[in-house]
């Protein structure tokens, strides 16, 4: 394949600044590709992060054109205007270096929002039947197939205003194994999202729905922690 | 910074204004026709328990709720915290309740 | 900001925003109030100046101000606490909002 013209190219390389790269225009080429073109041909020391190249893994997200998105899966037409555009690192969390950001904060508001598997049972006891169609279950499904990219999070003016924010991925976890019939950990997880960094700091901005390149829902799996929680204020005291 | 306690007093409050508001519209809009006086606005409030009771509540609720909506803008904008956020938070709600009290006060029984 | 731009992103801005002019706006009008028990010659000065153009506009925008944080707020508290769609919360923010306003203009050309 041929190149058909050039892209400008400015790449916001941190406290390094931005730096413009002239790459050549292929019609089949992704944010990704073009990303790491100039790695491979115009510095070898451009700094980002990918593993699968097919929407699974959730490392390249970067923030394109100003909005965070899957650079794997972002055809470079579609965030191309007048030949140019710029790419920086997700916001919202502490830049490594280049594209590359510290996911550790976003990690560990998982565990904090109690997104992990609370066990009732050992492996002795037989599986549970799950039914599929149940509304907890179908709640959950919604919410499940969250590829940890941080989009959401990058998009949050929440996060950005507030450091102890839990943020939109960590918290659909967290509804997703309230709805979860294999999941014990309710009260852990109703009191995990309801302390100072909790879902009530949600303002429903919709920035993490709206980003999403899976397609979930975060603002409304928030919208039910709220529903929840508000409930247990009622019944629990608290 | 938002428990769900202080979201849950947000909400209620927010709640419980939003008929005082329509109320409060209402009687702007039909106060405005012949032109406010203080003789008119004292007319209708003065020695009233009715509206010394409704803006009393409206007061309460509003500066509940003013207080916790601007600790979250003092807190996110204004990169306020810990004590320093409380402390804004106690004071912004004391001092909107002080000076409504004696707004209603004065137009009520004063 | 710009490219971030969506209609709920604009909806917080504007709830914020509304909110942020009301409670600055709070203080003076209960100052201005409590100048009945005060000064009820500078009360009647203040509510005087409500005649003017400048002030009218100025009392319109608060009514505005006042009825978008009310809606506004709606809204929110029907996404949170209400498991509908977003069309049919998006549908009644819109009707209610619609009906304000018809009623507003009826009231304004009635009296």
């Amino acid at each position: 394949m041929t190149p058909t013209d050039t892209l400008t190219v400015t790449i916001e390389r941190g406290p390094a600044g931005a730096e413009t790269f002239a790459v050549p225009a292929y019609e089949n080429q992704t944010v990704l590709d073009v990303v790491s073109w100039i790695q491979q041909n115009a510095d070898p020391t451009l700094s980002y992060r990918f593993a699968c190249r097919v929407g699974m893994c959730g490392s390249c997200a970067m923030t394109v054109g100003g909005v965070p998105r899957w650079t794997c899966r972002t055809h470079i037409s579609k965030v191309v205007k007048d030949g140019a555009v710029t790419i920086g690192p997700l916001k919202n969390l502490p830049v490594i270096k280049d594209l590359a950001v510290d996911m550790d904060p976003f990690f560990d508001k998982w565990i904090a929002a109690e997104g992990v598997h609370h066990s009732g049972q050992t492996r002795h006891d037989p599986i549970a039947p799950i039914d599929a169609a149940t509304p907890a279950r179908v709640a959950a499904d919604a919410g499940i197939e969250c590829i940890n990219c941080a989009v959401c999070y990058a998009a949050c003016d929440t996060v950005t205003g507030n450091d102890a924010y839990l943020g939109p991925a960590a918290l659909q976890r967290a509804w997703t194994l309230l709805q979860d019939d294999k999941d014990t950990g309710r009260d852990d997880i109703l009191d995990a999202v309801s302390g100072a960094g909790g879902c009530h700091n949600c303002h429903a901005i919709g920035s993490c729905t709206a980003y999403c390149p899976n397609d979930l829902d975060p603002m409304s799996a928030i919208a039910g922690l709220k529903r929840e929680t508000a409930k247990s204020f009622f019944s629990r005291g608290r | 910074m938002l428990t769900l306690r202080l979201y849950m007093l947000q909400r209620i409050t927010a709640l419980l204004m939003a008929p005082f508001v329509l109320v409060h519209l209402g009687v702007m809009i039909y106060a405005v026709q012949d032109g406010l006086s203080a003789a008119e606005i004292l007319g209708r409030t003065q020695g009233s328990a009715l509206w010394f009771l409704f803006y009393g509540s409206f007061v309460v609720a509003v500066a509940i709720h003013g207080a916790i909506g601007l600790r979250v803008i003092a807190h996110e904008w204004g990169g306020l915290s810990g004590v320093a956020l409380a402390l804004f938070t106690w004071a912004t709600g004391a001092g909107l309740f002080a000076l409504g009290a004696r707004a209603v006060w004065a137009v009520t029984f004063a | 900001m710009i490219a971030r731009a969506h209609p709920l992103r604009l909806a917080y801005l504007l709830h914020r925003l509304s909110g942020l002019a009301l409670a600055l706006f709070l203080p003076v009008h209960f100052w201005v109030l409590a100048l009945a028990l005060t000064d009820p010659a500078e009360l009647d000065g203040f509510l005087h100046m409500t005649e003017a153009g400048v002030v009218k506009l100025a009392e319109f925008g608060l009514v505005f101000l006042l009825a978008v944080h009310m809606f506004g707020g709606l809204r929110l508290l029907a996404l949170d606490w209400l498991p509908w769609t977003p069309a049919q919360k998006t549908l009644a923010a819109v009707a209610t909002a619609l009906s304000f306003l018809v009623a507003c203009l009826f009231l304004l050309g009635a009296l």
